[in-house]
């Protein structure tokens, strides 16, 4: 909670109806600043659908968003493009422009921050400036990626290519970084990479991330809290370590090696089709 | 039609269960055969149906033919091997055949310049266009149905009657066979490219406007490097036969080498008609030797910086 007493993120009631599956069913919880929530739950428990109505991609049926007590569900309009700029999005399959350079990814942060005559110009001619080049090759840099900024993004590996989705994300400067199973789609080296660096932007830039997992082992190695989901309802919301082998059985009705196995399973077809 | 189900009830023996599986694949390539065979013969009332209607009659074909190999007869200039290399002066030599290259070659090369512009404009207009006609960019659905209409209207219209409308605005001249090809090479680009949008990835468009950016952005930095390399590959194409248009957009006052081509052909004169149509020849096969390696220059290099 910040001074007023607003959390970063409040949402009530939030549900979301797809035909007759409710995909998130009357979710209410406050998310403080600086926190690193992870999200479990089996495949379609809801967690992308939270996250998807979070930014707004998708509209909820029912239920408010609220950030630092402004309703987020109530913005339009170049308001709504704001929003989504200060909650940047990391997808499990990196959504990169395959035939653009790297650098040219990572500008694609900017692109909410410009505005009039810069923004028509950079429409027009791709017209970015320096101080915004470099605000890329440093986050590229950071990431050890400054080799492959001018190569295009289809030629890098996944691991490289998430690593360059965050950088897109950090060029957004938000407060939020929303990551739908980042590392569904990665090796266990390079899913420890980009844990690591999303940790990293959590501690070092005070970002507030949200991160679906369906590891349990990471959320508990990486996240401060943690949220579990089964059929769209939240069904766990504490301390890692409250989630044990006990809880998991009692929430999922299997035991934690065969929501592992799950989730591995899950990961092979994630990489299989990235 | 339904496809018979392959039940596995366990019961079977082996081969009765092949057995089965073979009757049933016979059963669908009988069906599927009877099907083909009822289309093709759709296919040949039809086509019987429209040729008597539009009067193709056999007994009209046997007649005309020959008369058409008599009319190429004509148009052949009389070369004689002796003086094939002599001046212009000489009868029978290769320059008294093309005696007025130098005029043909400066109106060749405005149709040149014709097709160019037809075709920078048209494509201009038809990648603004091609966007909001895309289904897959929800842009609103006025601003769909303007543009779909709107394509579909440029490109119904042949070329001829926009430039008989553009040459009584304009009066007789290269601008209105310009603005003629450009309109009908919008309409006709513009539909191929919002289907070259219509098969880009979406991953890039939700990363962009999950990142906050705006309708426009999202076109030009998600879906444009996906598709330039296509859809310069195409406005190419359209190039070559715009080339092909604009020489005969001066039948009708459109500027170009139609209009020399129209006057030889309505004054009978035989030689000089074979000379021009050999020079558009040659110049359409240039065009598409060049535009075809520009083609394949293009789809690998595109896609550099932002």
């Amino acid at each position: 909670m910040d001074a007023a007493g607003y959390a970063m993120l409040e949402l009530q009631g939030l549900t979301r109806r797809f035909g007759a599956t409710l995909a998130v069913d009357q979710v209410s919880l406050a998310v403080p600043a600086g926190q690193m929530l992870g999200i479990i739950g089996r495949s379609g428990a809801g967690k992308s659908t939270l996250l998807r109505l979070l930014n707004r991609l998708i509209e909820p049926t029912s239920g408010r968003i609220l950030s630092e007590g402004r309703e987020v569900t109530a913005l339009r309009g170049r308001a709504l493009r704001a929003w989504r700029r200060d909650c940047a999005m990391v997808f499990q399959q990196f959504n990169l422009v395959q035939r653009l350079d790297v650098l040219g990814n990572v500008l694609i942060g900017r692109l909410a921050h410009q505005h009039g005559l810069r923004r028509a110009l950079v429409l027009l001619a791709g017209a970015f400036t320096a101080g915004e080049r470099a605000m890329a090759l440093a986050a590229l840099e950071r990431f050890g990626l400054l080799e492959v900024a001018l190569q295009r993004a289809e030629t890098l590996s996944g691991g490289q290519q998430q690593r360059v989705a965050l950088c897109r994300a950090l060029l957004q400067q938000p407060r939020l970084i929303l990551a739908d199973e980042p590392i569904a789609s990665l090796d266990p080296a390079n899913a420890r990479v980009v844990m690591e660096a999303l940790r990293q932007v959590n501690r070092e830039e005070g970002i507030t991330v949200l991160v679906n997992l369906h590891h349990l082992d990471t959320a508990r190695e990486y996240c401060d809290r943690i949220l579990a989901m089964q059929a769209g309802r939240v069904v766990f919301d504490g301390a890692p370590a409250a989630l044990d082998a006990a809880r998991v059985r009692e929430i999922y009705g299997i035991s934690e090696e065969e929501f592992a196995a799950e989730a591995a399973a899950r990961a092979e077809a994630g990489r299989a089709a990235a | 039609m339904t496809t018979p189900v392959l039940r596995h009830d366990g019961a079977d023996p082996p081969d009765a269960a092949v057995a089965r599986g073979e009757a049933a694949f016979r059963a669908a390539r009988a069906r599927r055969r009877r099907a083909t065979l009822l289309g093709l013969a759709l296919l040949a009332a039809c086509l019987l149906a429209s040729a008597w209607m539009s009067e193709v009659r056999p007994a009209t074909l046997a007649e005309g033919l020959p008369r058409v190999g008599d009319y190429f007869h004509r148009i052949l200039p009389t070369l004689r091997w002796p003086v094939l290399l002599a001046g212009s002066e000489t009868e029978g030599s290769l320059a008294s055949w093309f005696y007025r290259l130098d005029s043909w070659a400066w109106l060749l090369f405005e149709t040149a310049n014709m097709a160019a512009l037809a075709t920078l404009l048209g494509a201009g207009a038809a990648l603004l266009l091609a966007f909001p006609a895309a289904r897959n960019l929800g842009a609103g659905t006025l601003a769909m149905q303007l543009a779909r209409r709107g394509l579909e209207a440029m490109r119904t219209v042949p070329e001829i009657v926009f430039a008989l409308i553009l040459v009584w605005a304009f009066g007789v001249g290269p601008l209105a066979g310009i603005l003629a090809i450009a309109l009908h090479t919008a309409g006709a680009l513009g539909k191929l490219f919002a289907e070259a949008i219509e098969n880009a990835a979406m991953g890039p468009w939700e990363g962009v406007r999950a990142a906050g950016g705006s309708w426009a952005q999202g076109c030009r930095f998600a879906i444009l490097p996906q598709v330039l390399p296509n859809l310069l590959s195409y406005a190419l194409l359209r190039f070559e036969i715009n080339l092909r248009s604009a020489s005969v957009i001066g039948f009708v006052g459109g500027g170009g080498i139609g209009e020399e081509l129209y006057t030889v052909i309505a004054q009978n004169y035989y030689e000089e008609i074979s000379a021009i149509v050999v020079l558009i020849l040659l110049a359409v096969a240039a065009i598409d030797l060049l535009s075809e390696r520009l083609r394949h220059r293009v789809i690998g290099a595109v896609g550099g910086a932002a």
